[in-house]
Formats: structure tokens, C-alpha cells, sequence
């Protein structure tokens, strides 16, 4: 067969694949979302925007993202260089610390659920220690902070993994001669952290980051079995609107929304970690 | 049996022209050196005529059969690579008989092409081993062995020997000559290293720029280059060069001195002159010595000419200091002319 | 003499310290990921009651009463079969769609490569499960409504980028020498690939199929929105979390768990060079 045509039969088939179950739907929300049955119309944006719920989940979907990503990012820097420099049972803590990584959302709630729920974990420690004298409701709507807490925590030991992986790939990719010339003239473990790591790592940073913002929008089953409705968030919303409420058009709408937010936060990411033309490995 | 013509073969990456004219006849059970500096075109010439490659024009010939339409497995060839691609899941026996079991061979057959190439490259006790467990030089073996074993009209080698240490390549290098010699296989071999080149061809094509500028005997590329190009490639050191302008009546003013040279009405000549045919004399070119490294055998002293860095190759009895005056005088039938112009040589 | 000697012990003495603090930290983030799911198993192999009741002892009792409470649970063993048999799917054609295209990337330059690969990073920058919506009107109009192949499509979908970076990163594993080491032998492409490149990326491509059955069989949101009779565990365990008794859950949860520990430990050689260059 000729090598100038065999590469495009053997990419066909992913093409095809993506225009009719990715871009062909993307095509058909976006219409969907602008649409009444009759013609083109706001109305649907304007009806989802102006619900009462929306603000909240708005907010709680942002506040969720940027309590848990900055933490995720920090403890899988910690933890890669950390793995780094260690000698034996690397690949044990390694296991270990990725494990997470199959673990659905769904999955994490439900753990967390063990520990927080009202006969759970936490509240059998802390009668225990004698903090209080009898179980507390924690995920209930007058600990709006407990709940967000359990959330938030529940996030961060599933989804830090992901970060983590990437991360560790790709200090595995700078060099070792760098740290020694750097070593050599002088730099400190966190000047060489800060002034190598960090600047020879962005590639994989931001797709850590890209994956994880997109990710931390999607946030879905981990609130549904952690808060139920006590918590809205946006995909929730999409989910509800959907079902309970039978509103295809709005649900569109929203998508269209959690997905400009999505690429909107993808594009700053970019641009903030970009690499100069040349300046890779 | 195996003749390679190349005819007018071209190629070019997008915009860049990685090959230009080339015409090559490389005649049956000849040892060809395809040598240049790397990114002169040699190994995407060796890729075309293997079929891994495709010219963008011109034509390849195997043996009267025109190839260059086909596939390599069709060619009639068999490959060396620089890395040895010696295939890491199958043993050293599948290694070697795997062009065999392609063509279906009888079991026994195979058995018998394998174990003799294996002894023939001094390998038949690893027959077992799988590539992780060997050295790179056994590597190297089994790849040349695989090849080998195909008995193909033509071999083609990629830089074999660069991945080896100095002393086995010194010993692969001999090994290889004698081993294609029994084998009266054409063979074709790219390298940019010029003692190699020297050592094992029959004929040596230079490659400068996707070109070739000279085709010929080893001691004539080195005697009588046909370009400056390959007067200061291949030497080590390479040829001095000084600027000579006419004296009239075939001869020639270089750094001050008369010499004798072509009669031509050119305004300048490049001439040319290696650093081991040049002696101190009482008359000659007058030279200060710069630099003086003792290489045991000889003495190499860097001089200045005319303006020019000059080297000489002197015998190591003589003590020279840097800062001496010198007075070199060139062996009057290995003095060489180029035309500044065309860079070529003029008779 | 004595200066010399006290110098490099003091310099030892934070030292040491320091190895203490950091073998510390390592056994905390490692006991930040196992305690969670050790509680999870106590909970799983403790009796209805015991889940029930406070407080919680900190030692499992293995009783298996909430595992065959589970297995007993209208549904849900069926809804177990469908998360299989969905994932199953997805394993198969995202590899059998994705693997191709990830040869081509790593062997080929060719027109339009650049945007292919904008096309496959483009879709990690949506949030996939959003597809679940248009689908769910588009599949009623095929009849591929609540069908296991139909929510294999969607799942394939989330799962073919990685299978085609995966395997991209894996085939450039493989020198293109090998390859055509295998054509000046008297292979074809098509038999230089299954003598030589598939004997190869075998264990490699097995990791990534794992790989996309565990995104089809975590995944809950297009799950949910997709199947109505025939829900897969995900969706059925998310469908009754507003009612089902606690046992129930922490039950599903395990039995979504075990499966994420086996696949992290079988993949465990390939996660990082996989993403290592997928990430390029």
C-alpha cells in the first residue's frame, strides 16, 4: 500500500469516530441550547441563569475548583519530588500513591461517606477521644462548611493521583546532569526545585492542570454522595434539569456554559505556562 | 552478478534538497564507501537504494533489473543498521534465520545457513541468547551474521562500526573485509569516518551537500582529490592551502617563492600541499613554528605561512620550539593546483 | 583535631533529622490513601447492623452479611453484568479505533498531522460526559437507547484519546529500525508489524485496554443519563443513594474499588512511561 495514503486510512477510523460522537453532539447541544423548537433564542441561557440555583452552584463548582486544585497541585509536587530522591520502596509508595488513580468519584464519595456520615468513622473517633458526647450530624445542612470540607477533602485524595502520575513523568524527563551542574554552582535543594523543577516542568504542568480544572468542573458523583442537594454544583444541575426536570434545552445551555468556563481556564493555563519556542528538553 | 547503477537520483525533504544528481555505478563484488560529513546526503542515498527511502527522481538498478518501484524485501538486498536492530524478542538463531523463515525454508536448511554464518562471525556458542543479553560487539555480529545469511546479491551497511569502542572496531573492521571478500557480495558502506573508508573500500564516492565529488580508489582520493572540498576532508591532518598568483611561463608566486605549476592564464590558484610531504630545506617556504605536538613518530608543527595556519608533518628527531623560523620546502611531484573559482582541481 | 571532628557531626545531626521528617511525611501520604479505603473495608465486611450502629470498632469483624445483602439487591447484580459487559466494549474498540491512528502518529509525517493531533488534545479539554446529552436524543431516534453498545460509544469516546496517545508513546518506543530491518528481510509492512512490532507492544497495549476499562467502568454522569432499565453499577449505585441503606453503598463502593487495585497494579510499569510522553 502507498506510505502516502496508509496514514490517513489508519487515522479514518478515530476521525470518524470523533466527528460523530464528539464534534456531530457538540454541534447538536450548541444548537439545541440555542433553540425553542421554533428558531434561534437566548431564552435558554437567560431562563438557566436567572434560576435561583444557579448563582449557588456557580459559586460552589468555582470555590470547589480553586480550594482543591492548588492543594492537589502542591501535594503531587511534594509528593513526586519527595518519590524522587527515595531509594528503596519506590515503587511500593509509588503503588500506593497512585492507587487513587482508578478509583472512581462515585467510589471516593462513598469512602468519604464512611468517614463522615453520622454513625461514620470521624464522629466514632471523636466520642472516643471524648470531644462530644454523642454523634453530630456532619453533612447536614446546618454544617454547610462540614460538608464542603468532606467534598473538598474527598477530591483532593481521589484526583491528586492523576497530578501526580503526570508530574512524576515528567521529572523523569529533565536531566539528572541539570541538578548536578546546578549543585555544582551552588544552588540549595529548593533553588534547584524552584529554578529547575518547576521552569523545565510546565509542559507537564499544565496539562496536569488542564485535566484537572476540566475535571474539577465536571465534579459530580463525589457531592452527590457526600452532600446530595445540599450542595449544587453545575453538572448537578445539568443532571437535574435533564431528569427532574425534563428540560433538554436548559440542560444544553448549561453544558454550553460549564464549557466555555472549561476552555476559558484551559486557554489562561496555556498562556500562563507557556514554553518559549526552544526552551524544551 | 550484482551491478548498482544510480541514474540522476534526486531527493528532496519538502523544501529542503537533501540529494542532487547523483550518478553511480558501483560494479559487482566491488566494496563502495559512501563517506561524508554527517547530513551530506549518504545514508538517505543508502535508504534509497535499500527502498526504505523514496527518490524523488532518478532511477536505481540491481543487477540489469530496474528497483526502485519496489520493495525493499524484493530488492535482492540485505541491511546493517547503525543500531543493529537486532530484534529483541527472538533469539539470536531466529535472528539470523529470520529472512530464511520469511522466504520458508525448510527447517533444516535454515538450521544449516544460521550455524554456518553463526561460526562464520564467530557467534555459534550465543545461538540461545536473546539480544538484551549481549554486548554490543556481539550485537553488531549477529547483525552482520542476519544479513549474511540472506545471501544476498547486495549488502548495504549504515555506519556499522560507530557504535563500538575504538579497539573493536579496529577488530570488526578487519573481520568484515575478509568476511565480504569470501562472500563475493556487492557491498555498499556508509561511514564518515575516513580511515575506515580507507581501509575497506575498493572505491570510495565523497559526499559533500547531497553530491558526490569524487569517486575513486582510496590512494587516488588521497593523492589526487579532485576538489578542495576532499583535499581538506580527507588527511589527518588535513591539505595546507596558500594563495599563488601567475609568474609568467607555468610558474606560480606562493608566500614569495617561484614554483612551478600549470600553465594556465588564471589570475590565482589555490595551492595545495599535505603536511607530511613538506621538509625542512635550505630553500622553500618560509615558516614560523606556532605549535609543536610530538606524536611519537612524527613531530606535527603548526606554523604560519604567509599569513595562513600551515601544518607540517617533520621527522621527530628534529627539535623545533615554537617561534622558530622555518624553511619547508613542498615535494615538487605531491604539490596540487585548485581553481579558487570552481574549487576543482586543475591539472 | 577536635573541630574537624564536631564539624561534620554537627552538620549530621540536622541531617538525620531531616530523614526522619521525610520518612514520616512518606508513611503519612501513604496512610492518607490506605485509611480511607481501610475503613471502607471494615464497613464492607461487617454485618448490616454493624454498619448501622455507633459507634464504629476499628477492626473489621468479616462477616459477609453486606456483601450478600448487595448481591441479593434487586438489580443489582444485573446492573454489575452491564458495567462488564460496557467496559468490555469500550476496552475493545477504543484499542482496536485508537491503536491504529497511534502507529500512524509515530511513523508517519504526513498533511494535517498537526491538526489530527489538536482534534485528539482538543477533546481532553471538554468535558466529555456532556455528551451524554444530544446522545440521549440521538440514540432513542437509532434505537441505541438504553443499550450496554450504545453507552460503550460514549465511554469509547472518553477513552480514545488516551488509547491513541498511549499507544503513540508506545509504538515510538520501538525503533522504526526494527522495523525496517524486518522489510530488508523480506516482510511486508503488514508482517514486519505482527512479527516484530505487535510480539512487542503486546504487554503495552494491554496496559492501555485496562486502562479504558477502568474509564468506562468508573464512569458515572453519561452512565446515568444513558441507561434506564439496563444501569450499570455506577449508575444504579448513584440512582439509589438518596434511599438505599448505608450497607448498600459501602458495599457498591467496594465492589467499584477492587477492580481500580488490581488495574493500578497491573499497569503499574506503564503508567509513567505512558504518560510521559502522551503528554508532549
Amino acid at each position: 500500500m502507498s506510505p502516502r495514503i496508509l496514514p490517513y486510512l489508519l487515522i479514518l477510523p478515530v476521525t470518524l469516530f470523533l466527528c460523530l460522537f464528539f464534534l456531530y453532539p457538540f454541534a447538536l447541544v450548541a444548537q439545541q441550547a440555542f433553540s425553542n423548537g421554533a428558531g434561534f433564542t437566548l431564552d435558554n441561557f437567560r431562563d438557566v441563569v436567572t434560576y435561583w440555583k444557579f448563582p449557588i452552584s456557580l459559586q460552589n463548582t468555582l470555590l470547589l475548583a480553586a480550594a482543591v486544585v492548588p492543594v492537589q497541585l502542591a501535594l503531587a509536587l511534594l509528593m513526586a519530588t519527595m518519590v524522587s530522591r527515595m531509594e528503596r520502596g519506590r515503587d511500593l509508595v509509588l503503588y500506593v500513591w497512585t492507587i487513587p488513580l482508578g478509583i472512581s468519584d462515585l467510589a471516593a464519595g462513598i469512602i468519604w461517606l464512611a468517614i463522615f456520615e453520622q454513625s461514620g468513622f470521624l464522629n466514632s473517633m471523636m466520642t472516643g477521644l471524648g470531644l462530644v458526647d454523642q454523634p453530630v450530624n456532619l453533612l447536614s445542612y446546618q454544617n454547610p462548611g462540614m460538608v464542603f470540607l468532606a467534598i473538598a477533602l474527598a477530591e483532593i485524595w481521589r484526583a491528586t493521583a492523576i497530578m501526580l502520575v503526570i508530574i512524576v513523568a515528567g521529572i523523569g524527563l529533565i536531566p539528572k546532569e541539570y541538578y548536578e551542574a546546578a549543585e555544582v554552582f551552588g544552588a540549595s535543594p529548593w533553588k534547584r526545585f524552584l529554578r529547575i523543577t518547576l521552569p523545565l516542568l510546565r509542559p507537564s504542568l499544565q496539562t496536569a492542570l488542564i485535566l484537572r480544572v476540566v475535571l474539577a468542573f465536571e465534579v459530580f458523583a463525589v457531592v452527590a454522595a457526600l452532600g446530595g442537594t445540599l450542595f449544587p454544583v453545575l453538572m448537578g444541575e445539568i443532571y437535574a434539569y435533564q431528569f427532574d426536570l425534563q428540560n433538554g434545552r436548559a440542560a444544553a445551555a448549561l453544558a454550553l456554559i460549564v464549557l466555555a468556563i472549561s476552555i476559558a481556564f484551559t486557554l489562561v493555563i496555556l498562556r500562563v505556562l507557556r514554553v518559549p519556542k526552544g526552551a524544551t528538553i | 552478478m550484482a551491478e548498482i547503477q544510480i541514474k540522476n537520483v534526486a531527493k528532496k525533504f519538502g523544501a529542503y534538497q537533501a540529494l542532487s544528481d547523483i550518478n553511480l555505478t558501483i560494479h559487482d563484488q566491488e566494496f563502495m564507501v559512501l563517506l561524508g560529513a554527517s547530513g551530506c546526503g549518504k545514508t538517505t542515498l543508502l535508504r534509497i537504494i535499500a527502498g526504505l527511502e523514496t527518490a524523488t527522481t532518478g532511477e536505481v538498478w540491481i543487477g540489469g533489473k530496474r528497483v526502485d518501484h519496489l520493495a525493499p524485501k524484493d530488492r535482492g538486498i540485505a541491511m546493517v543498521f547503525q543500531n543493529y536492530a537486532v530484534f529483541p524478542h527472538l533469539t539470536v538463531f531466529e535472528n539470523i534465520g529470520f529472512g530464511l523463515r520469511m522466504q520458508k525454508l525448510p527447517n533444516d536448511e535454515v538450521k544449516r545457513r544460521v550455524e554456518r554464518t553463526a561460526t562464520l562471525m564467530h557467534i555459534e556458542q550465543l545461538l540461545k541468547r536473546y539480544s538484551g543479553e549481549l554486548s554490543g560487539g556481539q550485537r553488531q555480529r549477529v547483525a552482520v551474521a542476519r544479513a549474511l545469511a540472506m545471501e544476498p546479491d547486495v549488502i548495504l551497511m549504515d555506519e556499522p562500526l560507530s557504535n563500538l569502542d575504538a579497539l573493536l572496531r579496529l577488530e570488526m573492521r578487519a573481520e568484515l573485509k575478509g568476511v565480504l571478500a569470501e562472500s563475493k557480495t556487492t557491498a555498499i558502506y556508509v561511514t564518515h569516518d575516513q580511515v575506515e573508508a580507507m581501509s575497506l573500500a575498493d572505491r570510495i564516492s565523497v559526499m559533500h551537500k547531497g553530491k558526490i565529488v569524487q569517486a575513486a580508489s582510496p590512494i587516488e582520493v588521497y593523492r589526487n582529490p579532485a576538489a578542495e572540498f576532499v583535499a581538506g576532508f580527507i588527511g589527518n591532518p588535513p591539505m595546507n592551502f596558500l594563495t599563488a598568483t601567475p609568474a609568467g611561463d607555468g610558474k606560480w608566486t606562493v608566500a614569495g617563492q617561484v614554483v612551478d605549476g600549470p600553465r594556465l592564464g588564471a589570475s590565482q590558484l589555490q595551492f595545495a600541499i599535505r603536511p607530511e610531504d613538506l621538509g625542512p630545506a635550505e630553500s622553500g617556504l618560509p615558516a614560523t613554528a606556532k605549535v609543536v605536538e610530538p606524536l611519537g613518530a612524527h613531530l606535527l608543527v603548526t606554523c604560519e605561512v604567509d599569513g595562513h595556519s600551515f601544518r607540517a608533518v617533520l621527522d621527530s628527531d628534529l627539535t623545533v620550539k615554537p617561534g622558530d623560523r622555518l624553511t619547508l620546502a613542498p615535494q615538487a611531484d605531491r604539490i596540487r593546483w585548485f581553481d579558487p573559482e570552481t574549487t576543482l582541481a586543475v591539472a | 583535631m577536635t573541630a574537624t571532628d564536631t564539624l561534620p557531626e554537627a552538620a549530621a545531626a540536622p541531617r538525620k533529622a531531616g530523614q526522619y521528617v521525610y520518612a514520616a511525611s512518606v508513611a503519612l501520604l501513604c496512610a492518607w490513601v490506605i485509611v480511607p479505603l481501610y475503613l471502607l473495608l471494615i464497613n464492607t465486611l461487617s454485618s448490616p447492623e454493624t454498619v448501622n450502629s455507633f459507634p464504629k470498632s476499628f477492626i473489621p469483624e468479616f462477616d459477609l452479611g453486606s456483601l450478600q445483602f448487595f448481591a441479593g439487591f434487586e438489580g443489582m447484580l444485573v446492573a454489575l453484568k452491564n458495567s462488564v459487559v460496557v467496559a468490555a466494549m469500550t476496552m475493545v474498540l477504543s484499542i482496536t479505533i485508537g491503536a491504529p491512528a497511534g502507529y500512524a502518529l509515530s511513523r508517519f509525517d504526513f498533511r494535517g498531522k498537526e491538526l489530527f493531533r489538536l482534534l485528539i488534545l482538543l477533546t481532553r479539554a471538554f468535558p466529555l460526559p456532556l455528551l451524554a446529552l444530544p446522545l440521549a436524543v440521538l440514540f432513542i431516534r437509532t434505537g441505541l437507547d438504553d443499550t450496554a453498545f450504545g453507552l460503550a460509544l460514549v465511554h469509547t469516546t472518553l477513552a480514545i484519546p488516551f488509547a491513541v496517545l498511549i499507544t503513540f508513546s508506545l509504538f515510538s518506543g520501538i525503533p522504526v529500525e526494527l522495523e525496517e530491518a524486518a522489510w530488508t528481510l523480506g516482510c511486508t509492512r503488514y508482517t514486519a508489524f505482527t512479527k516484530v512490532v505487535l510480539p512487542l507492544i503486546l504487554p503495552g497495549i494491554t496496559a492501555s485496554a485496562i486502562f479504558a476499562f477502568v474509564i468506562s467502568w468508573n464512569e458515572v454522569f453519561a452512565a446515568a443519563v444513558l441507561t434506564i432499565e439496563n444501569r450499570t453499577l455506577t449508575a444504579f449505585l448513584l440512582q439509589t443513594l438518596g434511599e438505599a441503606p448505608l450497607h448498600l453503598k459501602f458495599a457498591g463502593g467496594f465492589i467499584l474499588v477492587v477492580p481500580a487495585l488490581i488495574f493500578i497494579f497491573a499497569v503499574r510499569k506503564y503508567l509513567f512511561a505512558m504518560w510521559g510522553i502522551a503528554n508532549r
